[in-house]
């Protein structure tokens, strides 16, 4: 078939929704029937912060290390039909990530098969000053704080770029794509730019492109995982199918998964996935285009399939979304789960004990915040008022920059057993740890400032 | 007729920084304009008073039968720092359809709703 003929049709199937999704389902995707590309996506926001700590202890590491075991379990597939792997597994570290898939690709005796297109240039930790300097302000999207007030805690920073890398590295050649912090988006309208040849100002094909990653983004949760919509009669959940994507150079696509897998693929399960996240639907923001929500058209065709179309986009905005991670203090948590009768009074009552210690101790912290799980903890009084419940766990956090204070906190919770309210229990696993907090910071950047690269591995 | 959202909705939240984000969806697609027209922006903002620090923002999604909003402040800072279980938002979802309406009640049952219990 022709490029860009009607009758083509391109299957990109999500793998992954985040980094420790099920380690099964990248082989399932690419062993349950015929797919083109296969889109793994491991970055969150606080992913990166965590594979920059790994990188400082040891510079071969810090990128997504399930995603070499998951390279594994596809490379029959990639070295011998031809499927393409699209991931943002390259955390800070994409060139390292490309040589371990290359030595298992070794091991495996496929090296000669693999060609890996690398993704750079969305890391600018090292450029931070060098950006400052120049007057890009990087002030903290939601708070209008500057990043001065913070510059010496940063962890991490890395710009959210778009398709483009990602399409060159397929023009050449590659059938592994690793990128850095690229859009989760990306990953998925960057094959169809690719394939379909849409022009970088084809705004509604784009946009499309963007829909259909964003339902495939969070792996199954479009296609029955975590769907309220009449969730006790989805099936076999334990077999659950990953979502598909399978796309036409008009932009149209639909979502499906394979045969004979489990959960469903509806109108509501991919709609429960498109309000997921959602800021203002008019305007979902990317790199390369801005997606309109409100022109999405859902359309049930046939068992576990859903047509999407519709979709309108417009050109994007001068800047690109930055992500920095920066040490904010320290957080514990622990708990005591309190039983019949009138759990909840009693769980109520360790709660003044212990915040009448803490304060006769004089430790200052930023917040202290007091749950009662099973009662109010995540509904609070819309749940009730717990009376009834017939045990409640109490939970108590702490936060603030004095470590010394928090580690105090964190011996403050088991006395209780003895020495407070009555019918306690699950104290085991010890003491509360305490946690540094490594924070999100979002701002924005002059597009001008990034630039990207490709190299080719094999 | 009161009606409680549970009966005529679905809902998935997640967050953003500190805001959580309900997308509130119509069981049916001819219950849509019950969910537009009488879950306000005010209403949610009351629903949620004492548990949110923030504003509330409403979006309508009149091609999913759906709508969006924004509850700020509603995360205990968001993300790493919150203290909170639901610290991403992922249960706002059902605290929201515990809402119940006032729907007159030729038009909840022209449309066939269900009154709540």
């Amino acid at each position: 078939m022709a490029e860009g003929s009607q009758d083509k049709v391109v299957r990109v199937a999500s793998g992954q929704g985040f980094w420790g999704d099920w380690l099964e389902a990248p082989r399932r995707q690419v062993e349950g029937g015929q797919v083109d590309y296969l889109m793994l996506d491991y970055l969150a926001e606080v992913t990166m912060s965590i594979v920059q700590k790994q990188k400082e202890r040891d510079p071969r590491m810090g990128y997504a290390r399930d995603f070499i075991g998951a390279m594994e379990s596809v490379f029959p597939a990639v070295a011998e039909r031809g499927v393409k792997v699209i991931a943002n597994a390259g955390g800070v570290n994409p060139m390292a990530c490309a040589d371990a898939v290359l030595a298992a690709a070794g091991k495996a005796g496929v090296r000669g098969k693999i060609r890996i297109g690398v993704v750079t240039g969305d890391d600018i930790l090292d450029r931070l000053d060098t950006l400052l300097a120049e007057g890009h302000e990087l002030k903290n999207m939601d708070t209008g704080e500057p990043l001065a007030n913070i510059r010496d805690r940063v962890l991490s920073a890395n710009a959210y770029i778009g398709s483009t890398p990602i399409v060159e590295a397929l023009q050449r050649g590659a059938n592994v794509v690793i990128t850095g912090r690229s859009t989760d988006t990306a990953l998925t309208m960057a094959p169809l730019r690719h394939e379909f040849g849409w022009a970088a100002d084809d705004w509604n094909k784009l946009a499309a492109g963007i829909v259909a990653g964003h339902i495939l983004e969070c792996g199954a949760q479009c296609s029955g995982g975590n769907c309220l919509h009449d969730w006790r009669n989805i099936p076999d959940l334990a077999n659950v199918g990953y979502p598909i994507a399978e796309a036409r150079a008009d932009g149209t696509f639909a979502i499906t998964k394979h045969p004979g897998t489990g959960g469903r693929v509806s109108v509501p399960s991919v709609t429960e996935q498109l309000v997921y996240e959602m800021g203002d639907p008019h305007a979902y923001i990317t790199p390369d285009v801005v997606a309109d929500f409100t022109s999405i058209r859902l359309a049930a065709d046939g068992e576990n399939r859903v047509k999407v179309h519709g979709i309108t986009g417009g050109p994007p905005t001068p800047f690109l979304k930055v992500s920095i991670a920066y040490r904010a203090g320290y957080k514990a948590v622990g708990s005591l789960v309190y039983s019949w009768p009138d759990a909840m009074e009693k769980a109520e009552l360790a709660n003044r004990v212990l915040r009448e210690r803490l304060d006769r101790l004089g430790l200052k912290f930023d917040q202290v915040l007091s749950e009662f799980v099973g009662a109010t903890s995540t509904h609070g009084p819309l749940a009730g008022d717990g009376r009834e419940a017939p045990e409640v766990q109490y939970r108590i956090g702490v936060r603030g920059g004095d470590r010394a204070a928090v580690e105090r906190f964190t011996r403050e919770i088991a006395p209780l057993v003895l020495n407070g309210p009555p019918s306690v229990t699950g104290f085991a696993g010890g003491r509360p740890k305490v946690e540094e907090i490594v924070a999100y910071w979002p701002a924005l950047l002059d597009k001008r400032a990034v630039s990207t690269a490709v190299s080719i591995v094999e | 007729m009161n009606v409680r959202l549970l009966d005529i909705a679905h809902a998935r939240s997640g967050d953003k920084g500190d805001t959580a984000n309900v997308g509130l969806i119509a069981l049916k697609p001819e219950w849509y304009p019950v969910l537009s027209q009488y879950v306000t922006r005010d209403a949610v903002a009351a629903h949620f008073q004492g548990q949110i620090t923030g504003t509330v923002v409403r979006f309508e999604l009149p091609n999913l039968g759906a709508l969006n909003f924004l509850l700020h402040g509603a995360l205990d800072g968001g993300g790493t720092l919150s203290l909170k279980t639901d610290a991403q938002g992922k249960v706002y979802s059902t605290a929201l359809l515990r809402m119940v309406i006032s729907v007159p009640d030729a038009e909840a049952q022209a449309l066939g709703l269900p009154a709540a219990v």
